[in-house]
């Protein structure tokens, strides 16, 4: 077998608590986990379960306390300079516009800026924005500042994507639109990617694997089921075969627990 | 836009009509006496007399120059600092209980100490206006600087930046937008800096007419001068109001009209 783009090997989180006698917290511990190359690998787990604690130590802004990280075989040490991470909320540079916050990343390489905002335009037609350059992302709606976020990842053809919800905020019909975007822009070129979410059809629609997290704290993998879709997939649609609808029953019977579990924590 | 703002400069005209109309009518009866109150006639007249026998402008030139000189100079040194200070929690740790009491201190008592140091042309009314501008820049990239939002610094780290990109592209840009927040007020500031300064000694500028014409109980004169400096900080501020629209494009507008959807 070939090597995995990315290994989190046994991998654990603690936080230092806040206050005086606050206790360390436990945000994931011992999880094992690897992305092969040219794979879609979907983490989903109940909220608060660590999720993007485990994104962060793959992308090196956070250090593992135990256990180490790999890409592409090598430890990683500092930023991984081989992914491109999608946040949650808006990550965009508010005083740039949408050309120039496509270009960030290769005026920071030193790109000579004429060349910069070609490729940065191409990327934008790439996303359906080619029109929108000259504005500043609050003159975008969530939907197109999404997929300026993505362009902006893109254009430095990062091996790795590292994704935390990204898609959360939207309505629905932009949700799914933006799904099957992305699907369509990753069958092109088939990078591996780690997906954080904690809705599951998004999960099985996207995915080749989906793996379950425990309830927080110390989360750990509690699950794994391989999605045997074929592709190329429609995301409204594949939600209604029933190998999909399968698939959904067989996972959530692993998920239930989780959430009922993190509920109740919640509640108390 | 405008359409449903009723126009007010009608009666804002009227306001001022009328209070200069009771003015008028209250010292020119004797209700009030005019030696201490003097006369908006004779107050406009005066005015008048400076602008078109040219007398005022250059004391009016002086302030000017002290004004923006302490604006230009408190804004660049409370940037520099405060980005400093920002990105150095162990320095601001160290240096915060004296800020505070720097601050806390009325900074125009320093004045006599500026006129010994500086003397007594422009150079003692630019250090007074600064160390009142530079406190409003510095609180301001200082809060700016820590409230950064973590998701941006993130995404530029993993785009690949640098620390010092870091510091080009995401603190100063973030920073700068604080200290056009504090614009209005540090350009107040700066004005009262070279006015107070004037006042307390000089030889020439606005704040030195008002000085004289106090001195020899010329009331009118001094509300001339008090005329004209408000005048000039009104212009000042619709400079300052033209100057952020230029630079902020980037930033939503009040209303928050210009969002669009797809």
């Amino acid at each position: 077998m070939s090597v995995p783009a990315l290994c989190l090997q046994d991998v654990t989180c603690r936080f230092a608590g806040r206050g005086l006698s606050a206790q360390p917290y436990t945000a994931v511990e011992g999880v094992r986990l690897s992305v092969e190359a040219g794979e879609f690998l979907s983490v989903v787990g109940p909220t608060g379960c660590g999720k993007s604690t485990l994104l962060n130590m793959a992308a090196g802004l956070l250090q593992p306390s135990a256990g180490t990280v790999q890409v592409d075989g090598r430890p990683l040490s500092g930023i991984n300079r081989r992914a491109g991470y999608l946040f949650q909320s808006d990550a965009l540079l508010p005083w740039r516009n949408a050309r120039a916050n496509v270009a960030t990343g290769l005026d920071f390489r030193g790109i000579a800026p004429a060349e910069a905002r070609a490729q940065a335009q191409r990327w934008l037609e790439r996303v359906g924005l080619g029109r929108a350059g000259e504005r500043f992302p609050h003159q975008l709606s969530g939907g197109m500042r999404k997929r300026v976020a993505l362009a902006q990842m893109l254009i430095l053809n990062p091996a790795l994507l590292l994704m935390d919800e990204p898609f959360s905020a939207l309505d629905v019909q932009t949700r799914q639109h933006m799904e099957n975007e992305l699907l369509a822009i990753w069958q092109a070129d088939r990078k591996a990617v780690l997906f954080i979410t904690h809705d599951l059809e998004e999960a099985i629609a996207l995915s080749d694997r989906v793996v379950v997290l425990s309830a927080g704290p110390a989360s750990r993998v509690v699950g794994e089921f391989l999605i045997d879709l074929p592709r190329p997939r429609d995301v409204a649609e594949i939600r209604l075969t029933s190998t999909f609808l399968d698939l959904h029953r067989k996972i959530w019977g692993a998920l239930r627990a989780e959430v009922m579990k993190a509920h109740e924590q919640n509640q108390a | 836009m405008n359409r449903t703002k009723p126009r007010l400069w009608p009666w804002h005209l009227a306001l001022l009509l009328g209070v200069f109309g009771l003015w008028q009518a209250l010292t020119s009866s004797g209700v009030l006496p005019e030696f201490f109150f003097g006369q908006p006639t004779k107050v406009l007249l005066k005015v008048a007399q400076w602008i078109l026998g040219g007398e005022i402008y250059p004391h009016l030139a002086v302030t000017l120059v002290e004004t923006l000189l302490a604006f230009a100079l408190g804004t660049a040194l409370g940037l520099v600092v405060g980005l400093w200070l920002g990105l150095m929690p162990t320095a601001s740790a160290l240096a915060e209980p004296y800020i505070t009491a720097a601050n806390s201190m009325p900074r125009v008592v320093l004045a006599p100490i500026f006129a010994v140091w500086f003397g007594l042309g422009i150079w003692s009314k630019v250090a007074l206006g600064v160390t009142l501008v530079f406190f409003i820049v510095f609180f301001n990239v200082y809060q700016g600087v820590r409230e950064v939002d973590p998701v941006i610094l993130a995404n530029a780290r993993m785009l690949g930046a640098s620390r010092r990109q870091l510091v080009r592209h995401v603190y100063l840009p973030s920073a700068t937008s604080w200290v056009f927040s504090s614009l209005h007020t540090s350009v107040g500031m700066a004005f009262v800096g070279a006015v107070v300064g004037e006042y307390l000694g000089s030889a020439r500028g606005v704040g030195y007419l008002i000085l004289q014409a106090e001195g020899a109980f010329e009331i009118n004169t001094v509300f001339a001068g008090i005329l004209v400096l408000t005048g000039c900080a009104l212009l000042l501020d619709a400079l300052v109001n033209l100057l952020e629209r230029r630079l902020l494009t980037w930033r939503p507008s009040r209303d928050g009209a210009a969002t669009t959807r797809d």
